[in-house]
């Protein structure tokens, strides 16, 4: 780039005539990306001393040029210099454009501003990489943990599920890259398919008004993004290596980035994972070892107008279900619970034995973005995404080691998206979305299955406009409307399908009646629109308030309508309903922020009114031949969730500060006035962090972390009758276990290798006093303690 | 207003495909392998067997089991017993007593006397370590009573055990019925 501006400034010599020469050049200097003056930004004219910089609008001018043609060179300290040609003409005015660089990480981003920009009425929270890399061996849903009201709904302690203000599973949207994560989310024992190690940038927003990328997100949108790569000739990467004491495995991870002056670049990135048994304090806990592998290809150009990406992923987990939680019916339930170590404890192993999971997610992707002037950024996107899960049990014969889940979600998405600037003060966001979906259930397995055979067809639009009102008042609205088709094939039991009156309902579904079961083609129909209104409001040096309301609509996912059957992994028979009608919630969010280092704070209060909202919840006890089983069905009613989140920061000393976060949300059930099930208890994190930036970067952090215990729960205890002991026994599954309170130690160093080297080595210890307890949110609550100490060493290398 | 003129010609485009639909080729039903829908105890002395049925034919749906016992047991005898397992949700139905006995290493039967029935049990089949499998038993009444009878069939237990109490396992059926001793 800069050869070709020089190239430009020994050409232009001759071009200049004498003439009448008391003209000027005039104009701004502005980021191509969103139109932004950039300020003191050099501009010189070829063959002459005229150099001259842009002011804090930045405007510039040239006084006394002769008509005629000149090649000026513009630089800015965070872009690349650019040369342009210009023809004076009397006193002309011409708008000079720069693609600007982040600061922060002297790189351009792809996508320009576009990520930064995914609600302005709401406060997002932000986790970066160096924060990333301390969960490296770890997933996606530990990372999130570290966030204020966010929590999460675990099995185990490999499956790791995010809980935003207490909503989880189909109510969290997860965008993985600019694509809408379809890994099977709707199950709670079904973690996000994301490697936490491809991820550069994680953003949450606790609420459904991010509209550009879905409309039913009532909990809360994840944002992963990779790393942002720079537009300069370079070869970089890193090296990642974890070691855990607690689970006797670790991670490595590697990535390699060529980039090119041209825009050019290619990414390669993998990660491997292995653990073996996960230890409490007081046992082992058999067969909670996973095995992960990952990769990540993309390669791209990212030009100032233009680019294109391609990036392709593979995810594949293995993760081993601890053994003891593997139970018949209610009277298993009974001997598991009244237990109190797990009923299986077998010595240490790496080997993986059913129950476990094994999921393979697959996603390719191809983006193109065009800049037109006066128009806007337009991107188009297609992506496809297979998810294959399999869930194994413990089985008999000749169906050992074969799946009892054998589910291939194949979804193909096509989306185009405009960012306009319409003037200074207002942006405009638009787009359109069309998925295709389908679900197939493998009949091999020998095991009804849990989610039908579809085909879903959706299509969406959404638009979003926000205006600068003033220097303090920032307004934004958006709407988004999503139409989405489905067309199924179920088996329902046939004294099922009579037993809730179907046969009457709906007779026309039927379309063969195999005696003991009937083969049925529903076909719902949902549309859902969804809206946003908000304002910040920024006054003083550091203060601004957050105010969004936003009204999300979500379809009821295929377990919500067609769960029908025994779920293994939850001892219990679960009954979803044909009838159900979209779930609609309003939420309202504030947030008070003060962003300094000294003293800074954020307090998030919400509430969030949820219609038509499904839970699940026991409705009595079913009698089989392997003993009874608590049946538990959907159900539509109106819930509220209603909570505040604080952060707080103090600088104590130089080098020392004080970090705080607290959150609350309670959650109701307002047709039965009683509360919801699963919601996190409240909880606070303290932490005392060291940081010196002249002594290798050196970071030392003592964390507290309370969790109160759940006072509010509905009761779906229940009972049943021992045979052996000719008792009637109490199952309590309910009641949630003690408050209880952790210790982590966090600290990190840098060395320099050589000049382009860094060495970072980490150390960590959670659970430091090694303290047995129960997570109300983990459902292996019932059967064993959570893990116990664990010392991590981490090594990084950047090359 | 650029933007709108091209949203709203793009948003029909993309409704037109949603409305073509095709295929109709539906998925196959699920054989239901391992379920076990019935469990028959026969008990006999030389004279006309007693049966003790337990069917539940649609598994866990939501139809109640039907539970029989053919007559009353006579006191002070000493009744063989010989269980089968049966998966009529298919047909034929698989006789699931055969895939426990192959596995018989992973399986135990448990027999509970409960509700004051005087009566004992012995196992007379073992697996291929000596342990107790079960699937033939006797039964060995005493003097006339009324109570229940209960089997129960754990997968993977810990072998050897002194009862339910300390086999663990997971399981597999648990079926009580009440029986009268004459």
């Amino acid at each position: 780039m800069r050869v070709y501006a020089l190239i430009l400034l020994f050409l232009s010599g001759t071009t200049l005539l004498a003439q009448n020469c008391d003209y000027s050049l005039s104009g701004t200097v502005i980021d191509l990306h969103d139109g932004s003056p950039l300020i003191g930004a050099t501009i010189i004219i070829a063959n002459t001393e005229q150099a001259v910089q842009t002011n804090v609008e930045g405007k510039y001018k040239f006084n006394n040029l002769c008509n005629g043609t000149y090649n000026l060179q513009v630089s800015h300290p965070f872009c690349s210099t650019k040369g342009v040609t210009v023809k004076v003409n009397g006193h002309t005015v011409k708008i000079l454009k720069l693609e600007h660089h982040l600061e922060e990480l002297n790189q351009i981003t792809l996508e320009g501003k576009a990520f930064e920009d995914k609600t302005k009425t709401m406060l997002s929270s932000v986790i970066k990489q160096d924060e990333l890399e301390r969960y490296s061996s770890g997933s996606l849903g530990d990372a999130l943990n570290s966030l204020s009201g966010v929590s999460s709904l675990n099995t185990g302690n490999t499956v790791v599920k995010p809980l935003i203000n207490g909503l989880h599973s189909s109510r969290v949207v997860v965008i993985n890259n600019g694509v809408r994560m379809e890994d099977q989310e709707w199950g709670a024992e079904h973690a996000p398919n994301i490697d936490i190690n491809a991820v550069g940038n994680l953003t949450l927003i606790k609420g459904a008004s991010a509209l550009q990328f879905s409309g039913d997100a009532m909990g809360g949108v994840i944002i992963a993004e990779a790393a942002k790569v720079p537009v300069k000739d370079s070869l970089y990467g890193k090296t990642l290596v974890t070691g855990a004491s607690n689970g006797r495995g670790g991670a490595l991870t590697s990535n390699l980035t060529k980039t090119y002056e041209s825009g050019w670049y290619t990414t390669l990135q993998g990660t491997l994972k292995k653990f073996g048994d996960f230890e409490a304090p007081d046992y082992v806990l058999s067969n909670t070892g996973s095995f992960e592998r990952n990769l990540s290809v993309q390669f791209g150009l990212n030009q100032i107008d233009r680019g294109f990406e391609a990036y392709y992923s593979l995810y594949k987990n293995e993760i081993g279900i601890l053994s003891a939680s593997h139970l018949g019916g209610a009277q298993d339930q009974v001997r598991a619970i009244n237990s109190d170590v797990p009923l299986i404890i077998n010595d240490f192993t790496y080997d993986i034995m059913p129950p476990k999971q094994d999921v393979t997610h697959h996603l390719a992707r191809i983006k193109g973005y065009k800049t037109f002037e006066n128009f806007g950024k337009l991107s188009l996107q297609y992506h496809f995404q297979q998810n294959q899960r399999f869930e194994y049990d413990i089985r008999r014969g000749d169906d050992a080691g074969k799946p009892s889940v054998d589910l291939q979600l194949n979804t193909h998405s096509f989306m185009a998206d405009l960012d306009s600037k319409l003037s200074d003060e207002s942006n405009l966001k638009a787009g359109l979305l069309y998925r295709y979906q389908e679900n197939i259930a493998n009949p091999e397995t020998g095991v009804r299955r849990l989610i039908p055979d579809y085909k879903k067809y959706n299509a969406g639009v959404y638009l979003v406009l926000d205006y600068q009102l003033n220097d303090n008042w920032l307004l934004e609205a958006g709407g988004r409307f999503d139409y989405s088709f489905m067309d199924v094939y179920k088996y329902y039991r046939k004294s099922f399908w009579e037993s809730r009156n179907y046969d009457e309902l709906y007779p026309e579904l039927v379309i063969e009646d195999l005696g003991t079961q009937v083969l049925t083609n529903p076909k719902p129909k949902f549309n859902n629109g969804s809206a946003t209104f908000g304002a910040s409001y920024t006054f003083g040096k550091d203060y601004s308030l957050f105010i969004n309301y936003s009204y999300a609509s979500r379809a009821p996912n295929p377990s919500e309508l067609y769960s029908e059957g025994l779920h293994h992994s939850a001892s219990r028979i679960e009954l979803g309903d044909l009838s159900f009608t979209p779930e609609q919630g309003h939420k309202v969010a504030l947030s008070f922020e003060r962003s300094n280092n000294l003293f800074g704070f954020a307090i998030s209060p919400f509430i969030n009114t949820i219609n038509n909202f499904i839970v699940i919840e026991p409705t009595g006890v079913e009698q089989t031949i392997r003993g009874n089983f608590q049946v538990w069905e959907y159900r539509q009613t109106d819930a509220q969730l209603l909570g505040v989140d604080i952060n707080a920061n103090i600088a104590l000393a130089k080098n020392l500060s004080f970090l705080h976060q607290f959150s609350l949300v309670k959650g109701y059930d307002r047709e039965n006035d009683e509360p919801l099930i699963e919601m996190p208890p409240v909880n606070t994190v303290n932490e005392i962090e060291y940081r010196n930036s002249k002594f290798h970067n050196l970071r030392l952090a003592l964390q507290s972390e309370y969790v109160f215990s759940q006072n509010e729960y509905p009761n779906n205890n229940f009972e049943v009758f021992i045979p052996e002991t000719q008792t009637t026994e109490l199952v309590d599954i309910s009641t949630p276990p003690d408050a209880y309170h952790l210790l982590h130690f966090n600290s990190n160093i840098d060395f320099d290798v050589n000049n382009k080297s860094t060495l970072t080595i980490g150390f960590q210890v959670t659970n430091l006093l090694n303290n047995s307890y129960r997570n109300y949110l983990n459902r292996m609550r019932y059967y064993a303690d959570d893990l116990g100490r664990n010392f991590l060493l981490n090594l990084k290398i950047n090359y | 207003m650029k933007t709108i003129k091209f949203l709203i010609p793009a948003l029909f485009s993309t409704l037109l495909f949603v409305s073509c639909s095709s295929d109709d080729d539906t998925p196959a039903p699920v054989n239901e392998e391992e379920l076990i829908t019935t469990l028959t105890v026969t008990l006999s002395d030389g004279g006309t067997p007693i049966t003790l049925t337990y069917q539940d034919l649609d598994g866990d749906g939501p139809n109640n089991p039907e539970i029989t016992v053919s007559g009353d047991l006579a006191n002070n005898t000493v009744y063989n017993g010989s269980i089968v397992l049966l998966n009529e949700s298919v047909s034929p139905a698989e006789d699931i007593t055969e895939e426990v006995e192959e596995e018989s290493d992973e399986h135990q039967f448990f027999y509970t006397i409960g509700n004051g029935l005087n009566a004992t049990t012995a196992y007379t089949n073992f697996d291929t370590n000596g342990e107790n499998l079960g699937t033939t038993f006797t039964l060995t009444t005493g003097d006339a009573s009324a109570g229940t009878l209960t089997f129960t069939l754990r997968h993977e237990p810990t072998k050897p055990n002194t009862g339910l109490a300390d086999a663990g396992g997971e399981t597999d059926i648990e079926t009580t019925f009440n029986v009268t001793i004459l």
